[in-house]
């Protein structure tokens, strides 16, 4: 492979990465919780879309909007379901928690998908496009298209609507935004829904460059590598966090060999982790008396 | 007097096993500042978080406009008209001046009453316009304080709850938002349960006042006569008073006790 190939599959790769690490630092900004079943969410979410793309027919923007759809209304009655009620327990408890959900995610999606690679088709597969003198493979423009349209809208969500500044101020004091009459559970619960949601279109985009099956959620480890790497708890660095560890895990393959691709995510977390125990883009709380 | 605006009756408030919380009772009339006196750990922040319902109450009863409040959750509450301002101001360090006050009236859907409100805050804090577009994390203590109470006022409270506004301020700061906390009780009719340390502040403010000690309420009386009181003049304002034949009273017990 050639530079701008290594270059536009990693930062293809790396976006992959980003949205799912922004679930995480959603879901933990927002509730103090780490969700660790976030990147078997983006298999079910690649699932569903193969079930209604390949199943039922249905167009690929139609099986996007689905799959999003359906995640993040699972996203919204996981919170309520499971983790609302353990609110106030040892944050332990939840880790665990979501950890089974994930054995459980990917046990349901055997049963009901089976252990066998599926695909489906896109508007984007197998296709080439060629920017003077690469060629670079157009799912992995979709990707990072994807990638940009998707943190467009949640910046703009987040900046400018009532109900996004309210989620600011969720994850940033709880108890005075209970006090201000913020109904903070339904947003805890839309806070997982939209992470869901995120989820679910990190699966669609990689399922032309990926197989889908019920094991593809592992990536989910190497996501929450870079949210650490980003800071967890600042949304650009998740992307950042991805981004590097997409692009690092691609130079690493070429330049050191495949072993070194596979570790790369953990090399570079351990790595930011000594030097900047914040991760990159750590957003400093300052408190006044 | 009338019906009283909120009225607290008998509440046992726990942390775990422990019992912060004896059976209080106060009420707050519609228009008046009501003041809770009390030292370091009396309970007073638990009063205030039983009332907005951050914390359920073991037993007893809270009524706010007539109705049952207690046990729900504090988000409830506040839409019901009870604005908390709370111990430490807790102002969104990340979000702007502007965006914290807006958030104070989350709850509203009335435009043109959310831009009235807005320079009304603004008049009584000059400074919060000044600063309207900057984060509050860069806010002095004192500032914060200010905006804490500007975004209560933003939800048109009918009653706001203060817990220790004075805490950690210079005394002409702390004498500047206590003359704005009663012009806001005057001009804009909210009422306010004040819970203070600072007792000369906090009665002066005042007309009807709670003194807690452990958990219990040990007395309570208009905030006039309280300060007169000689237990409240030597165990909250440092007073000491001489006896009429001039002895010092050595060790002094608290009459209450
Ligand atoms: N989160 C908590 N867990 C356990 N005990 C608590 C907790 N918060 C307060 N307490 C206890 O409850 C009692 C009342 O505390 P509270 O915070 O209401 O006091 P306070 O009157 O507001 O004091 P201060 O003036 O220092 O703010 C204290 O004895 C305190 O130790
Ligand atoms: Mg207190």
């Amino acid at each position: 492979m050639d530079l701008s190939q290594l270059l536009f599959t990693g930062v293809a790769q790396g976006c992959i990465y980003g949205l799912i690490a922004l679930g995480f630092v959603l879901i933990y900004k927002a509730t103090e919780m780490v969700n660790f079943a976030q990147g078997d969410l983006m298999m079910i979410g690649a699932f569903v879309a193969f079930t209604l793309i390949a199943g039922l027919g249905l167009p690929y923007w139609l099986g996007l909007l689905g799959a999003v759809l359906v995640l993040a209304a699972a996203g919204y009655l996981l919170d309520v379901v499971l983790l609302r009620p353990l609110s106030g327990q040892p944050a332990f408890a939840v880790v665990i928690l979501t950890i089974s959900l994930g054995f459980v995610l990917r046990a349901v999606a055997g049963v009901v998908w089976g252990h066998n690679p599926v695909s489906f088709a896109t508007p984007f597969s197998g296709k080439l496009l060629t920017v003077g003198p690469a060629m670079i493979a157009q799912e992995n423009v979709a990707i990072i298209f994807g990638t940009l349209l998707l943190c467009g809208l949640l910046y703009l969500f987040f900046r400018h609507t009532r109900v996004g500044v309210a989620m600011q101020a969720v994850a940033q004091n709880q108890l005075a935004a209970y006090y201000m009459g913020i109904p903070v559970k339904r947003l805890s619960s839309t806070i997982w829904a939209i992470s869901a949601a995120v989820a679910a279109v990190a699966g669609v985009l990689m399922a032309p460059v990926a197989l889908i099956e019920p094991q593809m959620g592992f990536l989910g480890i190497k996501a929450f590598a870079a949210a650490v790497i980003g800071g967890f708890g600042s949304l650009p660095g998740a992307l950042l966090g991805g981004l590097i560890v997409g692009l690092g895990e691609q130079f690493a393959g070429a330049w050191l060999g495949q072993g070194f691709k596979e570790a790369t995510a953990y090399l570079l977390m351990l790595t930011v982790l000594v030097m900047r125990p914040g991760g990159l883009l750590a957003q400093v709380r300052r408190k006044k008396v | 007097m009338g019906e009283p605006l909120l009225s607290v009756r008998n509440i046992e408030t726990y942390y775990g096993p422990v019992m912060a919380i004896r059976g209080v009772s106060l009420d707050v009339h519609p228009g008046s500042i009501v003041t809770i006196l009390g030292g370091n750990g009396a309970g007073k922040t638990t009063i205030l978080k039983t009332i907005s319902g951050a914390i359920d109450p073991q037993k007893g009863s809270v009524r706010f406009l007539g109705r049952e409040i207690s046990r729900r959750d504090p988000d409830w509450v506040a839409r019901q008209g009870i604005a908390h301002v709370p111990e430490g101001r807790e102002v969104f360090p990340f979000l702007t001046v502007r965006e914290n006050l807006a958030l104070g009236a989350y709850c509203r859907r009335d435009r043109t009453g959310i831009r009235h409100d807005l320079e009304l805050v603004y008049e009584y804090f000059p400074m919060l316009r000044e600063r309207a577009d900057q984060q509050a994390a860069y806010l002095s203590g004192g500032q914060q304080q200010m905006l804490a109470i500007g975004r209560a006022l933003m939800a048109r409270p009918q009653l706001m709850l203060l817990d220790e506004p004075s805490l950690g301020l210079a005394p002409r700061l702390v004498r500047e938002i206590f003359a704005i906390i009663v012009r806001l009780n005057r001009e804009q009719g909210v009422s306010m349960l004040l819970v203070e340390q600072n007792a000369r502040m906090g009665l002066q403010a005042g007309q009807y006042g709670y003194v807690l000690e452990v958990g219990r309420i040990v007395m309570e009386d208009t905030c006039e006569r309280l300060l007169q009181s000689e237990d409240v003049r030597e165990f909250y304002l440092g007073i000491k008073d001489r006896g009429i034949r001039g002895q010092r009273r050595w060790k002094r017990r608290k009459t209450w006790r």
